[in-house]
């Protein structure tokens, strides 16, 4: 397990530079001078000079990257061009409502998704699984940001019992802190839930006719045991995988529903940002999502590899 | 293939939706573009199926003729990501040294979750209909890499390969003519899903607006328009999302469809299937 680790460890070095360039170079693709975007045609040279220095435009490219890479390591990932605070500061100021919200619709979506694919697989032989694909399929055809949109007519205005926008802190209500986040985590579990319920549903009939399962049955242990006991136990080790699947399409998602539900996370601090050209805000927030992501997948991989012996020896 | 109905019905539509937005303005009974403010915010009606929108114009033409864009995004950036994504993919799976390289980028670029990857870009290039494509086209193929590349693995050590390769075979013809024809399937099944998924990404940033330009109808922009007229007149948002989710939809039964008529094993033949898991296991084990 040790020597996995270490090798999962390791590989995630180069996965980690390729991010770093890719998010270093979002400045460096802007069409023309950087200074000149930020700042507007019409500023004056010296403001343009300044901010060229600020921002380390006047050195070349590599020196840049470089220097850019050091200060990440310090933790320093700049100063924000429209409020002047630090990135790392603004940053941690909105993940709070982020994290929440994506705990509140992973947990919707497991809730949901996990007796579902139990109970598709129970009546595997029945007209229930086909309309179960189906409307899977329509599931994962259906845009995020207007089925917010559908839930905000119908529980905004027609029936109006779940807040349509905004935030309350956790630790100021814990009542509204949830009221607030019902709605968006509903949206965002709702795109997760057809997904995840079929993965599980194709791990678990996979091992439904093993020999182990068949064992089982000619002992005549009754049918809802067998399913929970043998085929579901089994299944619950590539759920762990499907884990690291939701949390990704959770953190593209969060960026569209805090926007719609103004909710002030980081997804919203994102679309804020793009509008205001405020790139170094815009490189830090890439940065860190891409970083949560890869720490994830390192977890689930790692856990993977725990739970399931014959990945370590690959 | 087609002759089965599940793919039959989603592609017919699909045709259909095509023919409908290229020749719009000649059977529109009126032009998309006509504004008339006495005309505003309609219900539909008759004479408007989907109402007008907040300058009096028809939402039923407009949905017909945003699928112009919606539909040239969401294919060309299939088609792009298919090429790159299956030359990237057949180099990595057939020379060894190229495929460390070549991975360790596609492994950084799946490290962003695919909209993040679009919208960083976006926001570098600024929104407009190519840089949409190029953003959009550099967050999917990386997948096809994947794809291709794994199928390209499972090919390359079959015997005509070998066979080939002693006798002398330059490798681009090995390539082009032995490994390419049998990785096809899962190019095309990919292919589909990347096309839908693309017109979802090609809404989700027109709707946060940092898409295609505003002045041109796509479904993402009418919707991005309809938000702040949600309460008041529902069906300008209503009716151009659900044209995206049938037309998403329909690729995505297409795709799903298409899996299934490539797949040997899943025809009923169980006994095949049971020997692929058994070797399936070894090979894991």
């Amino acid at each position: 397990m040790l020597r996995y680790t270490l090798r999962r460890l390791l590989a995630i070095i180069p996965v980690l530079l390729i991010v770093s360039i890719i998010v270093f170079m979002i400045v460096h693709l802007t069409p023309g001078n950087p200074a000149y975007l930020i700042l507007g045609e019409d500023s004056s040279p010296e403001a343009i000079e300044q901010l060229e220095q600020q921002l380390g435009l006047d050195k070349p490219k590599v020196a840049q990257y470089f220097d850019w890479l050091g200060s990440i390591f310090t933790g320093d990932l700049g100063q924000s061009i429209y409020s002047e605070e630090p990135v790392t500061q603004i940053i941690s100021e909105r993940i709070g409502p982020t994290f929440s919200l994506m705990v509140i619709s992973m947990l919707l979506t497991l809730l949901v998704a996990i007796p579902t694919a139990i109970f598709i697989v129970w009546k595997r032989n029945t007209m229930l699984d086909p309309l179960f694909l189906s409307g899977s399929l329509l599931g994962t055809s259906i845009p995020e940001f207007w089925l917010a949109l559908l839930l905000v007519l119908v529980f905004g205005v027609t029936i109006p019992i779940f807040p349509v926008a905004g935030y309350i802190s956790i630790s100021e209500s814990l009542m509204d802190w949830l009221h607030h986040l019902i709605l968006p985590g509903i949206v965002l579990a709702a795109v997760e839930i057809g997904l995840i319920a079929r993965m599980l549903r194709d791990s678990m009939l996979e091992s439904v006719n093993q020999d182990y399962t068949k064992t089982a049955r000619g002992k005549g242990v009754k049918e809802s045991t067998v399913l929970m006991k043998h085929v579901f136990s089994n299944a619950l080790i590539p759920t762990t995988t499907v884990i690291g699947v939701t949390i990704a399409g959770l953190l593209g998602g969060t960026v569209i529903i805090e926007t719609i539900f103004t909710i002030p996370g980081v997804g919203q601090l994102l679309i804020d940002s793009i509008h205001r050209r405020d790139y170094p805000v815009i490189q830090g927030v890439v940065l860190v999502i891409a970083f949560v992501y890869v720490l994830i997948n390192l977890i689930v991989d790692l856990l993977y590899a725990f739970l399931d012996p014959r990945i370590r020896y690959d | 293939m087609l002759r089965r109905k599940r793919n039959l019905i989603p592609f017919i539509f699909l045709i259909l939706l095509l023919l409908a937005t290229l020749t719009a303005t000649w059977w529109l009974p009126v032009s998309p573009s006509f504004m008339d403010s006495s005309l505003r915010l309609m219900a539909p009606s008759a004479e408007y199926w989907f109402g007008t929108d907040h300058f009096g114009r028809d939402i039923f033409g407009q949905t017909i003729i945003a699928a112009r864009v919606s539909l040239l995004v969401g294919f060309t950036v299939a088609l792009l990501s298919t090429i790159l994504g299956t030359i990237t993919g057949l180099i990595a799976g057939y020379y060894k040294k190229l495929d460390s390289i070549i991975m360790r980028i596609i492994d950084g670029m799946l490290a962003f979750p695919s909209l993040l990857l679009a919208l960083a870009l976006v926001a570098a290039l600024g929104g407009s209909v190519t840089n949409i494509i190029i953003a959009l086209t550099f967050s999917f193929w990386p997948v096809m890499t994947r794809v291709v590349r794994s199928s390209v693995l499972q090919v390359k050590n079959i015997q005509y390969v070998e066979a080939a390769k002693t006798s002398g075979i330059k490798d681009p013809v090995i390539l082009s003519r032995y490994i390419l024809p049998n990785v096809l399937s899962p190019i095309i099944v990919q292919g589909t899903f990347i096309f839908a998924k693309s017109i979802l990404a090609e809404a989700a940033l027109s709707f946060l607006g940092v898409g295609v330009e505003p002045s041109i109808p796509t479904w993402g922009n009418m919707l991005q328009e309809a938000q702040i007229y949600i309460t008041m007149a529902p069906w300008f948002s209503i009716f151009p999302g659900i044209f995206i989710v049938i037309t998403v939809l329909a690729l995505n039964i297409l795709g799903d469809g298409l899996r299934d008529a490539f797949d040997p094993y899943a025809k009923g033949k169980k006994k095949a299937k049971k020997r692929m898991f058994k070797h399936k296991k070894q090979y894991a084990s």
